[in-house]
C-alpha cells in the first residue's frame, strides 16, 4: 500500500504526459482526483497503524526490494510515527493545492503531470529507509520544483528557479558527501537507514563523525534553510506560483528537519552531542532573525518567506537541545523533539494557506506590495477573514497546532538551552508584531490602491485554503490523535541520541 | 471533563455568532445573553469543583478546578458579561453580532483561565483572552486608530506574557510538572524564572507599571468592551493570577515584595493621571489601573481574600460607569469631562447610577469599594507601614478623582433638555449598581465570614478605627473636589495626563530600536548574506574561464608543443642517422677499399720483386723460429 501511495501519481503523471490531446479540464480533474486519492490512501495507512516506536523499530507497511546489493542499497520504504504525519503533510498540501489549481489556464497538462511527479518524489523522500533512495528522491523534488518555477512563475522566475536549484542541488551533493562517509564508517558497509540507526557508524572515532555530521549538517541546513543559507528561499517564493510556493513551503522545506530527526540524530548520536550548540545557536539565531527581517519587508510573500525560515528555527533549536544531554531530563527532550515533529506538519498548513492567499493577490492585481492593500476587510470579507485566521495561527495563537509546537519546543528546551529559549521567545514577539502588523496594513483602515481589483475568493480558492487551516485548528483543539503517532518517536529519538 | 464544557460552551455560541455574520445582529445581544445566563447556571450550579485532568500532551495534561476564589470570579464574570451584552443594542449600532460573538468568545477564555490549575491551560486561556480582546477593541475595522489601539494592546501584553511561556519551560525543567502548585516547591534558579514569568504576566494583563499605557490605548474601543474586559475581566485576570500564585511569589523571597511596590506605586501613580484627564474613559481607565494596583498590593502581602474581595467589588462598580459612559456617549455625544457637564441632571436614571458608582469608587462608607479597600490597606499595614501609608495616599487619590467626575457630571447642564433613554439601556446597569452599592458586604461582618469561607482565606480583623479614618478621609477629599476640583487638577504635573509619557518611552524603549534593527538586519540580509552567495556565480564564471584558458594556453599547447618537438627529434635522428651512422659504414667501405688497394701494390709483375719478398719472408721466418724455440 506504501508503494501504491509513492507510485501512483507518477504512473498518472506519465499517462497523462503520454496523452498529447487530453482536454485541459479532464487533466486538472485527473489532478484533483489522483490527489484525493491518495489523500485517502494516506488515510487508510493511519488508521492501519499502530502507534509504537519509530526509527529502529515499530516500522509499519516495510518492503525491500534488491537494488544494488554490493553496496547494500536497496529499495526499502517504511513509515514510523516521525514519517507518517509527513506523508499525510503532504498529501493533504497537494490535494489542497490541485483545488486550488482548479482554474489553472498555462498548460494544464504539463502543469499535471509535473505536480503528480512532484508528489511521488515527496512521498517517495518521507517513505524511504535507505540513503541512496533518500537521496534520488530528495534531487528529484529539486528538479520537480525547478521546473515548476521556471515554468509557471512570474517576475524572475527562470533566475530564482536556477538560484534555487544550484543552491539546494550543491547542499544536496554535500548530503552525499556525509552518505559515502556513513556508509564508510559502517561495519558492513550499508546505506540503509535502520541498521544505521541501530548501530550506528563512526562510534568512538569524533574527528570523522564531527566532518560527517559537518557535511550532513550543511546539506540539510541549506534545506531547511536556516541562517545563513537561506536567501535562496525568498527569491523562490516571490517568483514561484501560488501552488508552487505552497508545496515550497509546506512539503520541501520539511526535507531538511526531516533529515535531521532522521538522519543525523539517530545515525551520528556521538557527533550530534558534541555539537548540539550550534544547532541551538543556529535555530535561536534563525527565529529571532527570520522575524526581524520579515518585520521589514514591504513584499507579502519575501514577508512570509522569512517567517519560514523563523518557524524551522524551532525545529532547529529543538533537535539541538535534544542532544544536550548533560543533566537534563528526557522527558523535557522528547516534549521538545515531539514539539519539532509538530511544528513540520504545522508550518506545512499554515503557512501553504498563507501563500496560496498571497496567491490571490498575485492573481487579482500582481502585486504583493502589502502598502498597496488595504481595508480589505470589506472588499473582500472571506479572503480578510481566513487571512486574520491564517496570521493568528502562524503566530502561535492557542487553539491551532502553531501554538502546540511552540509551546513544546520552548519549554521541553529551557532546562537544556536556556540562553537560546530566551532568544527565540523575542522572536515569538516579533513575530506576533510583524503578523498583526500585516494583518493592519492589508486589511483595515483606508482601501489602498489595488483594493478595488481583489475580488472575493473563488470557490476553487476556498476548496484549497479552509481544508489546510481547518486541520490546523482541529488539531490544535484536538491534538491527541496526531501526537500519539508522534510522541513514541519522538521518544526514540532521544533515547538513540543519548546512545 | 464537565469543566472544560463549562469553559467551551460559550465559545461554541460566540463562534456561531461570529460566523453568521450580519444576519445575527438583531438577535445577537438576546442570544448571547442567554448563553452566558447558561454558563453562570452551569458555574453556580456545579460549585466548587476538585481538579479533573483532561488528557492534552503526553505527561502534561490540562488540569481544571474550581475552588472558593474562582468561584466568585467566575459569578461576577458572568454576571458582568449578561449585563454588558444586554446594553450592546443600546450602544453599540453596527455589527453587534461579531461584538457579541466575540464577548462570548472572550468569556470563554476567561473561563478557561479561572479554572486552569497547571500553566500550560492557563496560558491557553490567557493568549485566547488576548485575542479576543484585539477583535473586540478594533470592532470598527475601517477606524486606524481603533486597529492600531488593539494591536498596542495585544503586541504590549504578549510581551509580558512570553514570561509564561518561560516559566513552563522551568517548570518543566525544575519540576517536571505544569502544576500551578508545585512551582513553590521549586528551588534555585528554576522558582525565581517562574516567579519572574508569572509576575511579569500579570503585571502586563494588570496594565501595572510600566505598560499602563495600552489600557489608555484600549478605551478606543466600544464602551461595552471596556466594561466587561477592562474592568471585571482582563485587567482583572492579572490580578487574579497573582492573587492565585501568592505562595509562588512568597516562596522565591522577593516576587511579593516586588509585587506590592509596583502595585501601590502604580495605585498612587495612576490615581495622579486619573486625576487630570479630561476625558472620562480615560479616567476610568487610568482609574482601573489604579483599582489593580490595590489587588495586586493585596496579592504581594498575602492578602488573598482582600484582593478577591477587591476584584469582585471594582468589577461592579467599573463595568457600571463604563456602561453609563457609553450611554452619554450615545445620547449626548461625547466623552469629555467638559461636555458631560451636567449629564446625570439631564439623564436622570443612568445619573442616579454613575453617582452611586463614583461614589463607591471614590470609597464613601458603605459602598463597595470602602469595605475591600480597607482591607487591602490592613493587610499592607501587617507587612509594612510604608505600604500603608503609599496605600492610603492611593486612597485619597480615588476619592480625588471620584469627587472631581462627580463635581463634573452633577453640576448645572450646559443645556436644559432632558435626554430619555428606554429602560433596555439603563436595565443592565441596575445590578451592577446593586452590586457597587452593596459588595462592601464581602469584606465585613457575617458575609465577610462568609466570604473568608469560601475562598478559605483569612481577611484581616475589622479595625474600626482604620474603617473610620478611611472612610474620613473619602467624605473629605470628596467634598474638597467638589469645591475646588479644578484647580486641585490643574496644580498636577502635565506629564500625568499624557500617562506619564509611558507609550512613548515604550515606543523609544522597545518599538523604534526594534523596527531599525529589522531594517539593519533586512539590509545585511540582501547586500552581505545574499550578494556573498550570488558572487559566488561570477565567481566560478570568471574561474572556470580562466581554466577554459589554462586548458587552452597550457595543456593544450603542452601537446602540442610535444607534436612539434617530436618532429624535430625525428629530424635530428635523421641527421644523425645519415650522417653518422651511415658516414660510419661508408668510411669502413672506403677504409677497405684503401686497404685492398695497398695490398695491391706489391704485385708489380717483376721477379726481382718477387725474390726479394721470397727471400725477406724467409729471414722473417728464421728469426721467428729462432726467438720461439
Amino acid at each position: 500500500m506504501l508503494d501504491l501511495l509513492v507510485f501512483l501519481p507518477l504512473v498518472a503523471a506519465v499517462g497523462v504526459a503520454a496523452l498529447p490531446r487530453l482536454p485541459d479540464r479532464a487533466a486538472l480533474g485527473v489532478l484533483v482526483g489522483v490527489t484525493g486519492v491518495e489523500l485517502a490512501l494516506a488515510l487508510g495507512l493511519w488508521a492501519g497503524y499502530e502507534p509504537g516506536g519509530g526509527v529502529t523499530d515499530s516500522i509499519a507497511y516495510e518492503r525491500t526490494l534488491r537494488w544494488i546489493p554490493t553496496v547494500d542499497s536497496g529499495y526499502h520504504v517504511g513509515v514510523d510515527g516521525l514519517s507518517l504525519p509527513l506523508l499525510l503533510l503532504t498529501a493533504a498540501v497537494f490535494f489542497c493545492c490541485a483545488l486550488y489549481a482548479w482554474r489553472e489556464q498555462l498548460r494544464p497538462r504539463t502543469f499535471t503531470a509535473l505536480l503528480l511527479f512532484l508528489e511521488t518524489t515527496c512521498l517517495g523522500v518521507f517513505a524511504s529507509l535507505d540513503l541512496i533512495l533518500f537521496f534520488v528522491f530528495f534531487d528529484l523534488s529539486i528538479v520537480g520544483m525547478y521546473f515548476l518555477i521556471a515554468g509557471w512563475g512570474h517576475g524572475q522566475a527562470a533566475r530564482s528557479a536556477l538560484k534555487f536549484f544550484l543552491y539546494t542541488f550543491l547542499g544536496s551533493l554535500a548530503l552525499l558527501v556525509g552518505f559515502l562517509a556513513l556508509f564508510a564508517g559502517a561495519d558492513p558497509h550499508t546505506f540503509d537507514m535502520v541498521k544505521l540507526a541501530q548501530d550506528p557508524p563512526l562510534q568512538g572515532r569524533p574527528l570523522a563523525g564531527g566532518l560527517a555530521l559537518l557535511a550532513i549538517g550543511t546539506g540539510l541546513a541549506v534545506k531547511t534553510p536556516t541562517v545563513p543559507f537561506h536567501t535562496w528561499l525568498p527569491p523562490a517564493h516571490t517568483d514561484a506560483p501560488a501552488v508552487g510556493s505552497a508545496i515550497l513551503a509546506g512539503v520541501l522545506l520539511k526535507m531538511g528537519t526531516y533529515g535531521f530527526v532522521r538522519i543525523a540524530l539517530p545515525m551520528l548520536p556521538e557527533a550530534w552531542r558534541t555539537w548540539a550548540v550550534v544547532a541551538v545557536v543556529v535555530g535561536a539565531v534563525g527565529i529571532l532573525y527570520g522575524a526581524l527581517v520579515a518585520l521589514a519587508q514591504t513584499d507579502l510573500k519575501r514577508m512570509i518567506a522569512y517567517t519560514s525560515v523563523a518557524h524551522m528555527g524551532y525545529v532547529l533549536l529543538a533537535v539541538g537541545a535534544a542532544g544536550m544531554t548533560g543533566g537534563t531530563d528526557a522527558e523535557a527532550r522528547t516534549v521538545a523533539v515531539t514539539g519539532a515533529v509538530t511544528q513540520m506538519v504545522s508550518h506545512g498548513f499554515i503557512t501553504a494557506a498563507l501563500f496560496l492567499l498571497a496567491g490571490v493577490l498575485q492573481d487579482r492585481a500582481s502585486s504583493y506590495d502589502l502598502d498597496s492593500y488595504g481595508g480589505l476587510s470589506s472588499a473582500a470579507p472571506r479572503f480578510s477573514a481566513l487571512f486574520a485566521v491564517a496570521a493568528f495561527a502562524s503566530l502561535g495563537l492557542p487553539g491551532f497546532t502553531g501554538f502546540l509546537a511552540e509551546f513544546q519546543v520552548l519549554a521541553g528546551s529551557l532546562g537544556a538551552a536556556p540562553v537560546g529559549v530566551v532568544v527565540a521567545l523575542l522572536g515569538l514577539l516579533v513575530t506576533a508584531g510583524l503578523f498583526l502588523w500585516a494583518i493592519s496594513r492589508l486589511l483595515l483602515g483606508e482601501p489602498g490602491r489595488l483594493t478595488g481589483r481583489v475580488a472575493d475568493l473563488r470557490p476553487s480558492e476556498l476548496a484549497g485554503i479552509v481544508p489546510l487551516l481547518a486541520l490546523a485548528l482541529v488539531l490544535g483543539v484536538l491534538p491527541r490523535p496526531m501526537l500519539e503517532v508522534i510522541e513514541p518517536a519522538a521518544a526514540a529519538v532521544v533515547q538513540l541520541v543519548s546512545r | 471533563m464537565s469543566l472544560l464544557l463549562l469553559a467551551a460552551l460559550p465559545a461554541l455560541g460566540g463562534a456561531g455568532l461570529v460566523l453568521a455574520g450580519p444576519r445575527a445582529d438583531r438577535v445577537a445581544s438576546a442570544l448571547s445573553a442567554s448563553v452566558a445566563l447558561a454558563a453562570l447556571v452551569a458555574v453556580l450550579g456545579l460549585g466548587q469543583q476538585s481538579e479533573q485532568t483532561v488528557p492534552f500532551l503526553r505527561g502534561l495534561p490540562w488540569r481544571l478546578a474550581v475552588d472558593g476564589l474562582s468561584l466568585a470570579l467566575a459569578v461576577t464574570v458572568c454576571v458582568v458579561t449578561i449585563c454588558v451584552l444586554l446594553s450592546v443594542p443600546a450602544q453599540v449600532q453596527a455589527r453587534r453580532g461579531r461584538l457579541c460573538g466575540y464577548l462570548l468568545l472572550f468569556l470563554s477564555a476567561v473561563l478557561l483561565t479561572l479554572t486552569a490549575r497547571d500553566l500550560l491551560a492557563l496560558l491557553v486561556g490567557w493568549e485566547l483572552m488576548g485575542a479576543a480582546s484585539y477583535a473586540l477593541i478594533a470592532h470598527d475595522l475601517r477606524d486606524r486608530r481603533a486597529v492600531g489601539s488593539a494591536t498596542t494592546a495585544l503586541l504590549t501584553t504578549r510581551a509580558l506574557d512570553v514570561g509564561l511561556y518561560a516559566a513552563a519551560g522551568t517548570a518543566l525543567a525544575g519540576a517536571g510538572s505544569l502544576a500551578l502548585d508545585e512551582l513553590p516547591e521549586m528551588t534555585g534558579w528554576p522558582l525565581q524564572l517562574a516567579a519572574l514569568g508569572v509576575l511579569a504576566a500579570a503585571l502586563g494583563k494588570a496594565a501595572q507599571l510600566p505598560v499602563s499605557f495600552w489600557l489608555s490605548r484600549a478605551m478606543d474601543g466600544p464602551s461595552p468592551v471596556s466594561a466587561l474586559l477592562h474592568s471585571a475581566a482582563m485587567v482583572a485576570m492579572g490580578g487574579y493570577l497573582l492573587v492565585r500564585t501568592a505562595p509562588l511569589l512568597a516562596a522565591s523571597g522577593w516576587a511579593d515584595d516586588a509585587a506590592a511596590w509596583i502595585g501601590v506605586i502604580t495605585a498612587v501613580a495612576l490615581g495622579v493621571v486619573a486625576l487630570v484627564q479630561t476625558d472620562l474613559k480615560q479616567l476610568l481607565a487610568a482609574s482601573t489601573a489604579s483599582q489593580l494596583g490595590f489587588v495586586v498590593l493585596a496579592a504581594g502581602v498575602g492578602g488573598t481574600a482582600a484582593g478577591g474581595a477587591h476584584l469582585v467589588a471594582h468589577a461592579a462598580v467599573k463595568s457600571l460607569l463604563f456602561l453609563a459612559a457609553g450611554l452619554w456617549l450615545h445620547a449626548l455625544g461625547t466623552k469629555q469631562l467638559d461636555g458631560l457637564r451636567g449629564a446625570a441632571v439631564r439623564a436622570p436614571v443612568v445619573g442616579v447610577l454613575a453617582v452611586v458608582g463614583l461614589l463607591s469608587l471614590g470609597g464613601l462608607p458603605p459602598l463597595a469599594l470602602w469595605g475591600s479597600k480597607d482591607a487591602v490597606l490592613a493587610a499592607a499595614l501587617e507587612r509594612s507601614p510604608a505600604l500603608y501609608v503609599a496605600g492610603l495616599l492611593a486612597t485619597v487619590l480615588s476619592a480625588a478623582y471620584a469627587g472631581r467626575a462627580l463635581a463634573v457630571v452633577l453640576s448645572s447642564p450646559g443645556s436644559r433638555r432632558r435626554v430619555r433613554l428606554p429602560w433596555t439601556a439603563w436595565g443592565p446597569l441596575v445590578p451592577l449598581a446593586a452590586g457597587a452599592a452593596l459588595l462592601s458586604l464581602l469584606a465585613l461582618g457575617v458575609t465577610g465570614a462568609r466570604f473568608e469561607q469560601l475562598l478559605g482565606a483569612d481577611l484581616p480583623p475589622v479595625e474600626p478605627v482604620g474603617l473610620a479614618v478611611s472612610g474620613a478621609l473619602a467624605v473629605t477629599v470628596l467634598a474638597l473636589m467638589w469645591v475646588r476640583g479644578e484647580a486641585v487638577a490643574a496644580a498636577l504635573p502635565p506629564a500625568a495626563r499624557d500617562w506619564w509619557h509611558l507609550e512613548a518611552g515604550a515606543h523609544a524603549v522597545a518599538v523604534r530600536p526594534v523596527l531599525a534593527l529589522s531594517r539593519v538586519l533586512a539590509s545585511f540580509d540582501d547586500r552581505v548574506l545574499d550578494r556573498a552567495v550570488m558572487a559566488a556565480a561570477p565567481s566560478a564564471r570568471r574561474l572556470a574561464a580562466r581554466l577554459a584558458r589554462t586548458d587552452d594556453r597550457v595543456l593544450d599547447g603542452a601537446v602540442e608543443g610535444s607534436a612539434s618537438a617530436a618532429v624535430r627529434v625525428a629530424a635530428a635522428s635523421g641527421r644523425f642517422d645519415l650522417g653518422g651512422i651511415d658516414a660510419g659504414v661508408t668510411a669502413v667501405a672506403g677504409a677497405a677499399r684503401r686497404l685492398g688497394a695497398q695490398a695491391r701494390r706489391p704485385q708489380t709483375g717483376q721477379l726481382h720483386h718477387y725474390y726479394g719478398q721470397a727471400a725477406a719472408l724467409l729471414a722473417a721466418a728464421t728469426v721467428l723460429l729462432l726467438i720461439g724455440r
